[in-house]
Formats: C-alpha cells, structure tokens, sequence
C-alpha cells in the first residue's frame, strides 16, 4: 500500500460513480469515508456496495470475512469534517462548476496541507475546479469510467498547475487500486468522450440525413468494426439527454461543430424519447423496434 | 440464391480465393460486376455494382428508371486489412424495393450480413469513422495522449477490439488519405480534410 495514501475520501459517494469509487479505493485494502449531503443516498450506496461484494463472495472472489473486512474499511458520514483525515478526497459529486468549486474550498479548511484532490468530472476543466482552492498544484483529474466497480480505466489528467509528484502518486494509487490509468491532457472530454461525443453526434446526422436508419447503422458498426454495440444504442443507453448535455459541454469550448447537438436528437429529448430509461429512444423498448418504422 | 459475376481486375470486397467468387454460377436472374462496366438489363432481379469510393451514380444515372434494379454495394474493408462480413448495399432514388431485396437475400445466403443505405459519400462506415480517425490523429499530433493511451482508453472504455490509432495505421495512411480526399471533395467539412499524418504517408508513398 502507498507510503503516502492511507485514507481515501469520496465525495458525492451516494452517488452512481461515488459509489463505485468507494468499492474500488476499498477492495484495495484503503480506508474509505464516504461523504454525500444526501443521507438516503448514502443508505443506499451502503446497501449496493453489501450487495456488490455479497455476489463477489457468491462468485467466489472473496471469502465471508473478506467481504466484513471491506464492508468494515467504509465509513459513511454527511458531515465534511469526517474528510479530515484523508490523504486522498475524489470527488464525484454534480457536474456543476461551481459545486465542484464551492467543495474543494470547504475540503481545503478541512483536510491536511498534504491531502490531493481527485476530480471524476466528465466534462470540466481540472484547472477552472483547481481554481476553487488554494491548493491547485494538488489537484487532478481522474476520470473513472462507468460503472466504476467494474471498469478498469481511468482518464488522469494534470491541470495547469499540478505537481508532477502529486500526479504521480494519484497515479500510484490508481495502479494500487488495480486500475489502469492513462495520461492525458486538461482538455474538454479527455480522451474518450472527446471522441465518443462527436462520433454519436455524427450517427444522429447520418439519419437526419437519409443515410440509413438507426438499426442498419448500429450494424454497420457492429459487423463492420466488432464493437459491441452500435452508436445509437449506446445513445439509447446513456440517455438522449444526456448525449444533449454532453454536447452542450463540449460545443462552447471546442467549436466543433460535430460537438454540435443535432437537430433531431432535440426534437426526440423534445418528444419524451430519451432512450431506454423513457422505453423509447432511437429502439422501441416495448417491441424492440427502430424508431420512425 | 444463384448468380454470375462479370470481373475484370481485382475486387477489393471478393479478393482472390474469396468463397463467394468461388460460388458464382454460369447463369442467374443477379448479375454482380466487379470491375465490369455496367449494362441495364431489365430482364435480372437485380444488376449488382461494386463500389469502391464512389457513388453508385458515377456508373448510371440515378433518375433513369431503366436502372431501377441496379444497386451498389462494397464489402467494408479496413484498407489493407481482410474484408468483414459487412456488405452495404446502395440504392438510388429510381432503385426498386425488390432489387435491393434480390440482392439482400442473395448476399446473405452467402453468409454476409447486409445493410441498406442511400448513395452518399462514404455510404455509413467510412462515412462515420474517417472523422473520428481524423480527431484521433490529429489529438496524436496535438499531444493530447500517447497512440497506446488513446487505443487502450477506447478498449478498455468502450469495449472496442482495437483503438482507432492501430486501426487506422493497419489499414494504411495512405488509403485513410485516399478517403477521406474523397469525402472531404463531396462534403466540405473539416472534420474529412485528411489529416496531416495521412497527408505525409501519402506523400511518402505509403499504402
Ligand atoms: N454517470 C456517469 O456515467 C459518469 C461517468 C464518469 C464520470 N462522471 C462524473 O461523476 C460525477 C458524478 O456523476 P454521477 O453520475 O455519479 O452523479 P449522481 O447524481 O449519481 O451523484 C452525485 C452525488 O453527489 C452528491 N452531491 C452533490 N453535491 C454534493 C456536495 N456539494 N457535497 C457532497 N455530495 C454532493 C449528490 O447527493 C449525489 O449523491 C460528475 O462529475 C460526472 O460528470 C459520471
């Protein structure tokens, strides 16, 4: 275990990826404080994670007391000051600038001069979040990739004014933690949304445009490429709105205009169609068909 | 289902020894060209063009109700790499319904699966993945990640079998610049201007 990283906190825990942080940085062997101002949320991460490592003990991954060792390594509070003995605070919370900012000033007066400061944000810059505290040579990117339990990958990005020992050891911790890590730039989308978003947006115009419809596309796709799933139900699956918002993120700062929201995935997110969670997106979840048949 | 191929070179979706060349009959109601020039003929369900990067239009006009069982279709093929399973067929405005069936039924007793698209430049896939090699390339050049970071991020973060970087070096940035010039001819968008790694391959003569 790192000589520096001890305790680990995580905040927005009651959250999809905070949740999902908290078991990784635990089945690593870490302390983990999970903070969230919502208490339901945390109730319910706690019952996820008991559930998550239960199935892990059914798969035979780990033993009855491997799973009470863990469950026992998390700790759950809605009070910051809980943070004060972390040598590592991710946080996962709303992906709002200004709450984003607003935490890691409060996290500064509660954590040790030591402490880093991890941000999961998918669409923000490390360094306009760093700007939200005094210490932004210790802040950095690390963008878990959802659903963060089972995924591998993290995104690690320094911004302007990290240390390269700080990124360093948030990098180490990665590792320790049994995630692979990849460097890449302060930069809107990273790596892989900078190249997903874009490359949905594109899907969405070739039907606008008469190119084929939405099934012989994900087809394509799929049989041309060996992807597992075509770009409009992986759009189907995150949510149009979702894609929409995505889009909104990147377009302002990048002005490329395959950023750009297409027309018609305002009209369907307009329409109510906001993919599986509405039971119909580009595919009817009802019987399964391809929207406009 | 039965048909004849008429060929003249090599075919970039059937190469030689490909099943499908193998399985061509003497006579059939299809008639699949490749490489041949094409003649209406009403009388077959169907008269079949290879593509390769251009429009089905280039070979017959596409308001000629004369070719309304002429229908397009390439095999999707990463440059150099072996053809996939992947035919896209193209139709055109005058195409009838039952050619673009014929043809369907008749690649896909054969064993392919088929998609149907309009005649536009890059018909679906290149159409879709010049741009996002062209991004991946550039943020190469821009020194947004190392190739290994960017292919390991779409594999472990997509679950895609290879990243876009090895897939388009393997392919050739030769053939990647011979596309996406045609695209971006056809479309006029930044996002096809070939971008400078393809340029420079081409340039030095590489496939
Ligand atoms: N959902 C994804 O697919 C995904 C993937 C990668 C990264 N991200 C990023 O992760 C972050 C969280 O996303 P999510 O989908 O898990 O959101 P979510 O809405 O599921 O969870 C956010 C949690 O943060 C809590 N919270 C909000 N403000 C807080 C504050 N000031 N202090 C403490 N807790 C607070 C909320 O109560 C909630 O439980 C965002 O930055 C998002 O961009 C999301």
């Amino acid at each position: 275990m790192s000589a520096a990283i001890k305790t680990v906190g995580v905040c927005g825990a009651g959250g999809t990826m905070g949740a999902g942080i908290a078991i990784v940085a635990a089945r690593a062997g870490f302390d983990v404080i999970c903070y969230d101002t919502a208490d339901a949320a945390l109730v319910k991460a706690v019952d996820q994670s008991r559930a998550f490592f239960g199935k892990s003990v059914e798969r035979g991954k780990m033993s009855a007391a491997e799973r009470d060792a863990v469950m026992a390594r998390l700790k759950h509070s809605t009070d910051i000051g809980a943070l004060a003995a972390c040598d590592l605070v991710i946080e996962a919370v709303f992906e709002e600038l200004s709450v984003k900012r607003k935490l890691l000033g409060a996290l500064d007066a509660v954590c040790p001069e030591h402490t880093i400061f991890g941000s999961n944000t998918s669409t923000l810059s490390i360094t306009e979040i760093a700007a939200g505290c005094k210490r932004p040579d210790r802040v950095v990117g690390m963008h878990f990739c959802l659903p963060a339990q089972l995924m591998k990958l993290v995104e690690m990005s320094p911004g302007l004014l990290t240390s390269d020992t700080v990124f360093k050891a948030a990098w180490d911790w990665t590792v320790q933690c049994g995630q692979k890590p990849v460097k890449t730039q302060d930069k809107p989308g990273f790596i892989l949304n900078a190249l997903l978003v874009p490359f949905n947006n594109d899907a969405i115009r070739a039907i606008e445009a008469g190119v084929a419809d939405a099934a012989s596309i994900d087809t394509a796709i799929k049989t041309g490429l060996g992807y597992k799933m075509g770009p409009l139900e992986l759009i189907d699956l995150i949510g149009l709105d979702t894609q929409i918002r995505l889009s909104e993120a990147f377009y302002p700062v990048t002005l490329d205009p395959r950023a750009a929201c297409p027309p018609l995935l305002r009209r369907m997110v307009a329409a109510g169609l906001l993919g599986r969670k509405s039971g119909r997106g580009f595919y009817d979840y009802a019987g399964n068909t391809m929207f406009g048949a | 289902m039965s048909y004849v191929i008429k060929q003249q070179g090599e075919s970039r979706s059937f190469p030689p020894g490909d099943a499908f060349l193998a399985g061509a009959a003497a006579r059939a109601d299809i008639v699949v060209h490749l490489g041949t020039p094409v003649a209406a003929d009403s009388s077959k369900k169907a008269v079949l063009v290879e593509l390769d990067s251009e429009y089905l239009a280039d070979h017959v006009a596409d308001d000629d109700a004369a070719h309304a069982n002429v229908v397009g279709f390439a095999r999707f093929r990463n440059g150099t790499d072996a053809p996939s399973p992947l035919v896209e067929l193209v139709r055109m405005r005058v195409t009838s319904a039952a050619a673009v069936a014929s043809a369907k039924a008749m690649f896909e007793s054969a064993g392919f699966t088929v998609v149907v698209c309009d005649d536009q430049a890059g018909r679906i896939l290149d159409r879709l993945i010049r741009p996002k090699y062209n991004a991946a390339l550039r943020f190469l050049d821009e020194g947004l990640a190392t190739a290994a970071d960017m292919d390991t991020t779409c594999k472990l973060g997509l679950g895609y079998p290879d990243g876009p970087i090895e897939r388009v070096i393997r392919g050739g940035l030769g053939h990647h610049c011979d596309v996406t010039e045609t695209l971006f001819r056809s479309y006029g968008t930044p996002a096809y201007a070939p971008p400078r790694m393809a340029l420079a391959a081409k340039r030095r003569g590489e496939i």
